[in-house]
């Protein structure tokens, strides 16, 4: 799998806590290699995540399984190596689908305001790791959390661990719901209850 | 009072630098001067972070030539040493690579390749220093270098890399890239009691008897720590067993002889490869690092294709595995060797191949790593060849695809090197 | 030399330095008046003077006539590459506090190719004490010009004159963080011993400059005269000023040498430094160097 945003968003380390969560807690075997621009901040950045039960003989990606996203740009760089069949997480708070000619599953979260609303944007990509885990099957939820939980510093385990509960939570509905679309018209159904949430 | 901390016995998950650090710590590694440099930099944090849990030291020197000085002055001090740096780094230690060498000071320095030359490409892989590995520092010697294929390895050679390096009293090189540098990967560090690790053998005579560079029978000189009270003088210049100045033809001839003895005698101990399926085989993949580790794949691939290939990984790169590609040279048609440098590992593979099979080069210079897929062509394009003895070194540019043309030499006097004490055939593998 | 001048009573060693000197390798290369002999003498009887344990006593040199000092003292010592002494005695020194670690090399040595090691020691204050003997001069390449060649002085490779504004090394150490800095001549002999002595029990990083003729290929260019014409000259024109600021020390050809002691300051040294940032994460149960496993374990 790919994960891709810009400098900043905790894009690598989330990339490491997937691959920590497969190679460490349900001992498989895991790579991570990362790609970014020279800035420390802004650019264009992704991870990708290689998972298996065999040795890796290759670790890079010639075409992806699941590629979550967090930036247009990442977005628009990367959704063409997504294979026939895999599946598209976006965070779309920062992303605008366009159309899109393959048959992909499509997972969508609006991870950074989640994150915003729990009062520190540098979670949202724990949100979309919850967001993983909860829609795909790369790694089991319970390795996701504890790589988690060992990969961040011990202060911030537990906005974390509600970051990543969200995520993990939206995730598991929607995949319940049978992707985005779905999960969107039947929020669309319940408009009436978000717009009476939006009043209050 | 505190737990040891030298050897973390676990799973981790860890990038190939951090995997360095930690082949070092659990070798017992008490030092490390370094200065930072991309894409090694993380080898050098991480024993600032490790060292002084252990109560080693770790110093960021001002420069690479102090930081090579450094580990010299500390491993005559009694304490293993270590540093880690790339290209423009590794082009300012070869001076003092060289000191190391002549004063037969075990340490370890770990390469991160990068794209060269001059300042090249700090973030993006190459495997360009090859040579430089071999010969950078001026006049004639021998060294260890290594070359790992995963973060485990990078572990486990690093380690590896200070066994050779106290056993023999060389600078011994551990030369990964970028792109293994910076992957992050499983790594199982075992249990303290399971590693294998050799110090150096030290004097245990009396004092004032100790003659530090008369060699045992092993060519290998026993060692003392300074302040022993030996009171023993060291010296780049050549020397005598006394460690006296000697300027003379003989006592060079003595010296540096035996400096290359105690490498070339010992090829059986020293060299390391993996085999897979190399019987019968036409074609034989020979590659080492992260052009290797993407071989593997490619190896299958063609396979799959129906093509008779195998693959010789080579694992300890300097000394050359002479002897194996001679005796292998006779059974196969062609050598395949994907390296991301202009061409540096295939001369010794053309050399040793003497004309006894076809030796093809897929360069690619750096910035990214082959795919698998450049390297099947390269197999099934090379299926297809009718099947000739004529010696003859293809180039094949893997990023341009574009074929170079193929340069034709005549396999001359291959036999002719009676004096050089070749390499017994020595198969081992390690696991990756 | 030394053996032919030997006393008849087998009870008296042939050289009252016998001990610390390599017999075995005088004489030495040096020239007739050069004042690399008196440097070392004084550094010799100096360490004869300490109560120090020479077995822990290392010399470490670079390259050049000074850098031959490591060749000719009986103790631990080391010949390492051209301006490379100094990194090499901070990985020695760090790898083991115990021991004390004394450069000596040249002007050329410690303040060109090795100038950029010269002035991080003294910043980090690693406890090492260096000893430059400042002749002016590459000598043995056969007089080139050094950072320190003095203005207008001619070298072979200044055949005009040097033109470039010399280091003044004392300065330079002092501005870069020594705690201990000097300067003496070759005439000084009695005072240049003292002060090794000083700055060897010094902690932190001393720097000792001692100014010594050269006669072939500086005096004798810059029509200076011979060694003991050099020794007139310091005794004519040193004076002695302890306390003086560093920048005031500054060398003019046919000028005065202002010598003695002018810096002499309290500043943890670097393994202080460190051992107290470091705290608890650094186990001082551990003995270092890292071999001594059974010590180790007794202190566990």
């Amino acid at each position: 799998m790919r994960v891709s945003g810009f400098g900043g968003q905790g894009i690598i380390l989330a990339g490491y806590i997937v691959g920590k969560a497969a190679a460490i807690h349900d001992k498989k075997q895991a790579t991570m290699v990362q790609a970014y621009g020279p800035e420390a901040r802004g650019s264009a950045c992704s991870s990708q995540v290689v998972v298996a039960e065999e040795p890796i003989e290759f670790p890079y990606l010639s075409a992806s399984d699941v590629l979550a996203c967090m930036s247009q740009e990442a977005y628009e760089k990367f959704v063409g190596e997504l294979r026939e069949g895999g599946t598209l997480l976006i965070d779309e708070t920062l992303v605008t689908m366009g159309a899109l000619d393959k048959d992909v599953q499509i997972f969508s979260i609006p991870a950074t305001q989640f994150a915003e609303d729990l009062g520190r944007k540098i979670v949202a990509n724990i949100v979309m790791l919850g967001f993983v885990a909860g829609t795909t099957d790369v790694v089991t939820a319970e390795a996701m959390r504890e790589a988690v939980a060992s990969s961040v510093p011990p202060a911030a385990v537990e906005l974390n661990m509600k970051a990543f509960d969200q995520g993990y939570e939206y995730g598991v509905a929607q995949r319940a719901a049978g992707g985005a679309a779905a999960f969107k018209a039947a929020a669309l159904e319940a408009e009436l209850i978000g717009s009476t949430q939006e009043a209050s | 009072m505190s737990e040891d901390r030298s050897v973390l016995t676990g799973d981790h998950f860890i990038t190939g630098d951090e995997a360095c650090a930690e082949g070092g710590m659990a070798a017992g590694c008490m030092f490390f001067g370094g200065y930072p440099i991309t894409p090694a930099t993380e080898v050098a944090e991480r024993m600032a972070k490790r060292l002084p849990e252990v109560g080693g030291t770790f110093i960021q020197m001002e420069d690479e030539i102090a930081s090579m000085n450094s580990i010299l002055g500390a491993s005559w001090a009694g304490a293993k040493s270590m540093t880690s740096t790339s290209g423009p780094g590794f082009s300012l230690m070869m001076e003092n690579l060289g000191l190391g060498i002549m004063l037969e000071t075990p340490c370890v320095l770990v390469n991160v390749q990068r794209g060269g030359p001059s300042t090249g490409l700090p973030t993006l892989v190459a495997q360009a220093d090859m040579m430089q590995a071999r010969w950078g520092s001026h006049g004639d010697y021998q060294l260890i270098a290594l070359a790992p294929v995963s973060c485990q390895e990078c572990f486990d050679l690093t380690l590896q890399a200070f066994n050779y390096s106290e056993k023999y009293r060389v600078p011994v090189l551990v030369m990964t890239d970028e792109s293994m540098g910076h992957m992050t990967e499983k790594v199982v560090i075992p249990p303290k009691e399971e590693l294998e690790v050799i110090n150096r053998k030290m004097y245990d005579g009396p004092k004032g008897e100790y003659l530090p560079f008369k060699a045992d029978d092993d060519l290998v000189p026993p060692m003392m720590k300074v302040g022993d009270g030996h009171r023993i003088h060291v010296t780049g210049l050549t020397h005598d067993e006394r460690g006296y100045p000697v300027m003379s033809a003989d006592a060079h001839e003595t010296l540096v002889r035996r400096l290359i003895d105690k490498i070339k005698k010992n090829v059986d101990d020293i060299i390391l490869v993996e085999e897979i399926d190399l019987e019968g085989a036409d074609i034989v993949i020979v590659s080492y690092g992260i052009s290797a580790r993407v071989s593997y794949r490619a190896l299958r691939m063609a396979k799959e294709a129906g093509a008779n290939v195998g693959m010789l990984r080579l694992i300890t790169v300097w000394p050359f595995p002479e002897k194996m590609i001679r005796e292998l040279a006779k059974k196969v048609q062609t050598f395949i060797v994907p390296e991301i440098n202009a061409g540096q590992i295939v001369l010794e593979v053309e050399r040793c191949a003497a004309g006894n099979a076809e030796t093809v080069l897929l360069s690619k210079l750096g910035g990214a790593v082959f795919q698998p897929e450049e390297i099947v062509e390269a197999i099934l394009a090379e299926g297809k060849a009718p099947r000739k003895k004529a010696s003859a070194t293809k180039k094949k540019a893997g990023a341009s695809k574009k074929k170079a043309a193929a340069t034709k030499k005549k396999a001359s006097g291959a036999k002719k090197t009676a004096k050089t004490k070749s390499s017994k055939k020595t198969t081992k593998k390690v696991g990756r | 030399m030394a053996t032919e001048l030997s006393v008849v009573d087998s009870a008296m060693p042939d050289h009252p330095m016998e001990e610390l000197l390599r017999m075995d390798r005088l004489p030495h290369i040096w020239c007739p008046g050069c004042g690399l002999g008196t440097s070392m003498t004084s550094f010799i009887v100096g360490l004869q003077e300490l109560d120090i344990d020479l077995d822990k006593a290392v010399v470490v040199s670079g390259i050049g006539c000074t850098g031959r000092v490591a060749g000719y003292v009986k103790l631990d010592s080391f010949h390492t590459t051209h301006g490379r002494a100094i990194p090499f005695a901070t990985g020695l020194k760090l790898a083991n506090p115990e021991l004390k670690v004394i450069v000596f090399s040249g002007d050329g040595d410690l303040s060109a190719i090795g100038g950029n090691h010269l002035i991080h020691a003294a910043r980090r204050n690693i406890d090492i004490t260096v000893v430059c003997v400042n002749n002016f001069i590459y000598g043995m390449t056969g007089g080139q010009a050094a950072p320190t060649t003095p203005l207008t002085a001619t070298s072979s490779t200044t055949p005009y004159g040097c033109y470039e504004h010399p280091f003044n090394l004392p300065y330079l150490a002092a501005a870069s963080g020594a705690v201990f800095v000097a300067r003496w001549t070759a005439l000084h002999v009695r005072r240049m011993k003292d002060t090794m002595k000083e700055a060897i029990e010094k902690p932190g990083f001393s720097f000792v400059e001692i100014i010594s003729p050269c006669p072939t290929v500086y005096l004798r260019r810059n029509k200076m005269g011979d060694g003991l014409a050099m020794m007139n000259y310091f005794k004519d024109k040193a004076e002695i000023r302890h306390g003086i600021d560093p920048k005031d020390a500054g060398i003019i050809m046919g000028g005065k040498i202002i010598v003695g002691k002018f810096v002499d300051i309290d500043r943890a040294a670097h393994h202080q430094m460190m051992e107290d940032q470091l705290g608890d994460i650094w186990p001082h149960d551990v003995v270092q160097p890292g071999l001594e496993e059974e010590k180790r374990a007794a202190k566990a």
